[in-house]
């Protein structure tokens, strides 16, 4: 007899795959997007599959890239606004406020009061929009479509009121270098009061279908966790971040706006599991209508532009028509585009999505030398490919739909 | 036997084959009426038929209730393009959508839907085949059903359909023991000793003519119900569908009507579904639990009796819509964890326990 060699019991299918090479499993290449429901757009993940677990996942993104950085090169400041609509689309009116205000700051330019309220509302309406979308989508995601129909009705009213403000339902292009397009309707505030009102309940309702959902549970509790480690060198913002517990909310920590002077929590979540992100974008939302109910509280008068920024903003059109000298600076705004000091500014506000970063190069001039845009979605994205190997294929749907990204801002 | 005896059970089958597709098309029409109830939106009410219509005040009204939308709906599917992609297996392509609704559409044979009272004085039921052995019968063929998913999920051969066969696959495994552990003490109770009704889906709604059988098994009655929508691969359990990751699932690659069928099949397991669980355990014709058959002889208590069975099949498929729109879905692994984990093992234990009652019940009255 020969000796007796010992073998591990243990793995019989791995040794059956050594010795027999044909029997080895091999995975599978999936591809999802870039046309698929549930990725939101046009992100593609070239995916493979064991069975139905992801082994590898690489996102691929740029299918919807138009070059907006280029394209800002090519234009005035004013006319670059409508370009900010297309970035996260499903919050326009904190793009143009985001934009309007990283300019500013490269004038050095402070608006008055009343803008400042005025945009103030109009970030925090946009932030409801994107978050009632963000939990909406989520819950259809995870299989629960009523709850989707119910916040995208409320997102239907928001679009009336931001109609009435702006002019367009969906891309608002509401602010202007110095202020804001035009000052709010009569009885707009009322509107808006009564908007806040009647979400709250609707918010109730989708609390109750979906917290303490058993089913809602099981498919988000401890599923894509991502460890406040993993979220800040990932350079992930917003309520993703604030899930994995980092307290960093640019509104408190580099108010903008006078947004020290409201009353707010933000929410940090605990685990970094995609519940913490819906419960996080659940509570930002009541968080700003409580903003939005302060801001209408002590709304100041005043000017809805600054009007000392004469080479800024352009005049209300009565006056262009009647005075000389107001003709003359809207003529001169036209050509040659709002008048900037040189140098070079970054400043970033507090989206929905996360922190919406503007990179201004001026050498002076109505015209920037470079803009930089630091997309949010782009960075919360990245982290894909290691969030979602070991997890489910069924899994994709709730975390994409709980890092609530929109490829409009990923790929610019 | 003259000819004609060979023509009138043929021509049951017949009406019963229409009155049940007709039940199907409408159930898609409550679907859609009643989710849009639930999410506070009007839903169907456009399509309009010409001359029926426009009748002044009716015509509106049946319009605004989208009551012709079925009609729409049917031929729509008949008048698409047939589409059937290159790299498909042809013959199994086509052979799954009629192995999915058949099984459907051939358990209603032996369902019995009302009760007549024969010359004798005897009560029998209304059914097409009234056999002994009705409900091995139905979990045989119905379990079928299946093979029409994977089939579809295989011929297609694609990615995305292919995953949805294999977890249809899955979860079937996973919840017909259960479920047919779970009707065995319903079989036991309604089987008194010496009894001859066997395993007859008459026996069973006869034996309801106290109390139903959902008060004396609710254990037994939640984890059917749990059962067949998982049997129905309705939400919360639709994974082999699942349209937010699987784009639809094993049906990716079928159009026209051969997406209908596979439509129809799943209403009509719904149906077959909402009609066991009511002859199982909410007492089939009998009118409230205590009062059982307060209907008179005669044809309107036929009529009576066969209303009464077709709401309460109407209250279950209205359960069911009314969780799939509130009900986020289950991911597979999830779903067989319930199935192996917990209702198997409760189901066991329920028919382990009946068992002892039984027979305890039986020794004291002999």
């Amino acid at each position: 007899m020969g000796e007796v060699k010992e073998v591990s019991v243990g793995d019989i299918g791995s040794r059956a795959a050594e010795a027999d090479p044909e029997l080895k499993a091999e995975t599978m290449a999936l591809n999802v997007g870039p046309s698929h429901p549930s990725t939101h757009g046009v992100l593609r993940l070239m995916m493979q599959l064991d069975g139905d677990s992801i082994k590898e996942c690489e996102p691929v993104i740029g299918y919807l890239h138009r070059g907006d950085e280029k394209i800002a090169e090519n234009m005035t400041y004013n006319q670059f606004i409508p370009y900010t609509d297309r970035l996260d689309y499903l919050a326009p009116l904190s793009n143009n406020v985001a934009y309007a205000l990283a300019v500013e700051k490269l004038a050095n330019l402070e608006v008055p009061d009343r803008c400042q309220a005025i945009r103030v509302i109009c970030c925090e309406l946009a932030r409801i929009s994107s978050h009632l979308l963000g939990v909406g989508v989520y819950g259809m995601d995870a299989g629960s479509w009523t709850v989707f129909m119910y916040t995208f009705t409320e997102r239907e009213k928001l679009y009336t009121l931001f109609e009435e403000l702006t002019g367009a339902r969906f891309t608002t292009s509401y602010t202007r270098i110095g202020g804001v397009a035009r000052d709010i309707p009569d009885g707009w505030l009322g509107r808006v009061d009564s908007f806040c009102k009647g979400v709250v309940p609707i918010l109730n309702q989708v609390d109750k279908m979906l917290t303490r959902n058993r089913i809602f549970m099981d498919r988000t509790v401890d599923i894509g966790v991502i460890t406040k480690e993993k979220a800040l060198s990932y350079g992930m913002t917003g309520p993703n971040l604030r899930a994995s517990g980092v307290d960093l909310d640019l509104r408190k920590d580099k108010p903008y706006l006078g947004y020290e002077n409201y009353d707010f929590e933000v929410p940090i979540g605990l685990n970094g599991d995609c519940y913490d992100r819906y419960l996080m974008r659940a509570e930002e939302i009541k968080q700003s209508v409580g903003i939005i109910r302060q801001v209408i509280g002590s709304f100041p008068e005043g000017l809805y532009y600054s009007e000392d920024a004469k080479k800024i903003f352009a005049p209300p059109k009565d006056k262009i028509l009647t005075s000389m000298e107001e003709l003359i600076q809207n003529f001169m705004l036209v050509t040659e585009g709002p008048q900037m000091p040189k140098g070079e500014v970054y400043f970033e506000a507090e989206n929905p999505k996360g922190a919406l970063g503007f990179y201004v190069v001026s050498k002076g001039g109505g015209v920037p030398y470079r803009l930089k845009i630091r997309g949010p979605s782009f960075c919360n994205l990245s982290i894909l490919s290691e969030l979602l190997p070991g997890h489910f294929l069924t899994d994709i749907t709730v975390i994409l739909g709980s890092l609530d990204f929109v490829m409009g801002e990923c790929d610019r | 036997m003259s000819f004609l005896d060979y023509l009138i059970p043929v021509f049951y089958a017949l009406a019963m084959v229409g009155v049940f597709m007709t039940l199907c098309a409408y159930s898609v029409l409550a679907e859609r009426k009643v989710c849009s109830l639930i999410q506070r939106r009007v839903g169907p009410n456009r399509a309009k038929i010409p001359i029926v219509g426009h009748i002044p005040i009716i015509g509106k009204i049946l319009t605004r209730l989208g009551l012709f939308h079925p009609a729409a709906d049917g031929l729509k599917f008949l008048f698409k393009e047939e589409i059937t992609p290159q790299h498909v297996r042809i013959g199994y392509y086509y052979l799954a959508p009629l192995i999915a609704l058949a099984p459907a559409l051939t358990t209603m044979v032996v369902l019995p839907f009302g009760r007549y009272i024969d010359v004798s004085g005897m009560v029998q039921p209304i059914a097409l085949a009234n056999i002994d052995v009705g409900i091995l019968f139905i979990l045989a063929v119905s379990s079928l059903g299946v093979y029409g998913i994977v089939l579809a999920g295989w011929a297609s051969n694609s990615k995305y359909p292919f995953l949805g066969a294999i977890r249809s696959t899955a979860q079937m495994i996973s919840y017909e023991l259960a479920m047919g552990l779970s009707i065995l003490p319903v079989f036991l109770w309604a089987a008194s000793p010496g009894s001859d009704y066997g395993l007859s889906l008459f026996g069973v709604v006869q034996s309801q003519q106290g109390l139903w059988l959902i008060i004396w098994q609710p254990i037994s009655a939640l984890i059917f119900l749990i059962a067949i929508f998982a049997e129905t691969n309705r939400l919360p359990f639709d994974m082999a569908e699942s349209e937010t990751d699987l784009v639809g699932g094993f049906h990716t690659e079928y159009g026209a009507f051969k997406f209908g069928l596979f439509f129809v099949a799943e209403y009509a397991h719904i149906i077959m579904g909402s009609a066991l669980f009511v002859l199982l355990f909410l007492g089939g014709w009998h009118f409230l639990p205590g009062v059982a058959d307060p209907w008179p002889d005669g044809l309107i208590g036929i009529l009576c009796s066969i209303s009464w069975f077709m709401l309460k099949i109407f209250f279950m498929i209205f359960f069911f819509i009314w969780m799939r729109w509130s009900m986020p879905r289950f991911r597979y692994d999830q779903v067989m964890h319930l199935g192996w984990k917990i209702l198997l093992p409760l189901a066991v234990a329920n028919f382990v326990f009946y068992i002892f009652l039984i027979a305890f019940i039986d020794n004291l009255n002999y």
